[in-house]
């Protein structure tokens, strides 16, 4: 089924929507838009539109699955039945329930889980629409989510995706490239201290071009960084005009 | 050995805030000579220690704390209490009744039901255990009457002021008793709802401007306006 009606890059070297190869999709991020959840983060990147939200640390129910040296970081990862052009059963699939995992483990390096033993943190994410690369814009939302609530971290994690599509390695591939696209390499990062906490590949690389690839998503993750540290400052602007 | 901020600049989790011969303060960890920030909020230098005043957190219990919690459930020998914290604190029957008892005789709902508010103080808390509670002090106990502010856990400090300056002036300014519990909630027990209804407000003004200098003078100028209008109402009513 393999339908390749349009070519993915243009004579111009342009993308699809008009982006150079490493060009991210545009960002608007929004830091504690719930106020029922102790920290919540609204993120469109592109076409993806994802909220994430966080309760906790608070006392784990059922008792018997606290752990008595570090807190339980549970993490769901879903797609609202809207989010895709054919309606999507609202049950967990398969997929969302490795996605959860997935970003749990990602998120999970910037915590310090040993501070609070015997509670847990629940990270809600919510993808109201999906473009591609959605566990990247999740594990961005989820990671200022934490920090909204107030949840020490080691540091913001920011996440981005790089692939190849016709033979060259672009960054933050959305849903088509994905989809047609020979492979897509998704990158979750703490920049301040280097650290990558999540990556994955799907497809055919070399490996210069996996090295190409991963690079150019750290890059990625660098930017994505910086709007987020915005977007978290934002939220608190009105505090910081008082002070002056 | 340098610092990379201002006093009182706003920070994110992961911003490097000193590197070299400083020492990691609250909000902030070590890693290799340096230290960053783990919270939002602002930083401090002080001498050699590096911290951040949190914006948003959660308490966690220390001992030697006073806090008001609600009561969440009562158990054969005790009371199990929501402290505003991730860890429910425990009160003891026998620290209460301050007399024998025995599960099988007395009813503990007589004394203290699930929904009632009491100020308590933290007697032991570790890793391994959640806090115990005691009231076995003059001023804790049972809440009975006044009204009930809840503020983030990293304010209180704030409402406290240098010294005690703000909570004094507060005091006696709106004649009101008021008792900061450090987990977040203050209770405000007045003469007449309408006093505490003035604690209330400054208290309410002091979390949100929290962060500016000569706020006591602002609070204080704030409660003398409001006592103003208010007299100046009761007058005309009575005229």
């Amino acid at each position: 089924m393999s339908q390749k009606t349009e070519k993915l890059i243009d004579k111009k070297g342009l993308r699809l929507d008009g982006r150079k190869p490493d060009e991210l999709r545009p960002i608007k991020i929004e830091v504690g838009v719930l106020s029922n959840a102790d920290g919540s983060a609204y993120i469109e990147q592109g076409k993806n539109k994802i909220l994430a939200a966080v309760y906790g640390p608070k006392e784990l129910h059922p008792k018997h699955m606290a752990l008595p040296d570090r807190m339980v970081l549970r993490c769901r990862y879903h797609m609202a039945p809207f989010s895709v052009q054919e309606r999507k059963s609202p049950a967990p699939s398969r997929r969302e329930i490795e996605l959860s995992k997935v970003i749990r483990e990602a998120i999970e390096p910037a915590i310090f889980v040993e501070y609070y033993p015997r509670t847990t943190i629940d990270v809600f994410v919510e993808v109201l629409q999906a473009d591609g690369s959605t566990r990247c814009t999740s594990i961005t939302a989820a990671s200022l989510a934490l920090a909204d609530a107030g949840i020490p971290m080691r540091d913001l994690v920011a996440a981005c995706s790089a692939g190849k599509i016709e033979d060259t390695i672009v960054l933050d591939l959305m849903d088509m490239e994905d989809k047609v696209g020979t492979a897509d390499v998704p990158v979750a990062y703490m920049p301040n201290l280097g650290v990558i906490t999540l990556l994955q590949m799907d497809g055919i690389l070399t490996t210069e071009e996996f090295e190409k690839a991963v690079n150019l998503a750290i890059e990625g993750c660098k930017k994505i960084y910086a709007m987020q540290k915005e977007a978290l400052k934002a939220k608190y602007v009105s505090v910081k005009e008082v002070e002056e | 050995m340098p610092t990379f901020f201002e006093r009182r600049q706003l920070v994110t989790p992961g911003d490097l805030l000193a590197e070299g011969d400083y020492v990691a303060g609250e909000n902030t960890f070590k890693e290799d000579d340096k230290i960053y920030a783990t919270r939002v909020g602002l930083v401090d230098y002080e001498d050699k220690k590096v911290s951040v005043v949190a914006l948003r957190a959660f308490y966690i219990p220390r001992v030697g704390d006073t806090v008001i919690g609600t009561v969440v459930d009562v158990g054969f020998s005790g009371w199990t209490v929501d402290i505003n914290s991730p860890y429910l604190a425990l009160l003891r029957a026998s620290d209460v009744l301050n007399r024998p008892f025995k599960p099988q005789k007395n009813d503990l709902t007589e004394v203290l039901d699930v929904g009632d508010l009491v100020v308590a103080k933290i007697v032991s808390y570790d890793r391994t255990h959640n806090p115990q509670l005691s009231v076995n002090e003059p001023g804790l106990g049972k809440i009975t009457r006044g009204q009930i502010v809840k503020v983030t856990p990293t304010k209180i400090p704030r409402v406290i002021g240098k010294k005690g300056s703000m909570i004094s002036m507060i005091k006696q300014e709106t004649g009101c008793h008021i008792i900061l519990g450090h987990n977040g909630l203050i209770l405000i027990t007045g003469k007449s709802l309408e006093d505490e209804e003035l604690a209330m407000m400054a208290i309410h003004k002091i979390e949100e401007e929290s962060h500016t200098t000569g706020l006591t003078d602002r609070i204080f100028q704030m409660i003398k306006r409001e006592k103003e209008k208010r007299e100046l109402v009761k007058n005309e009513s009575k005229n």
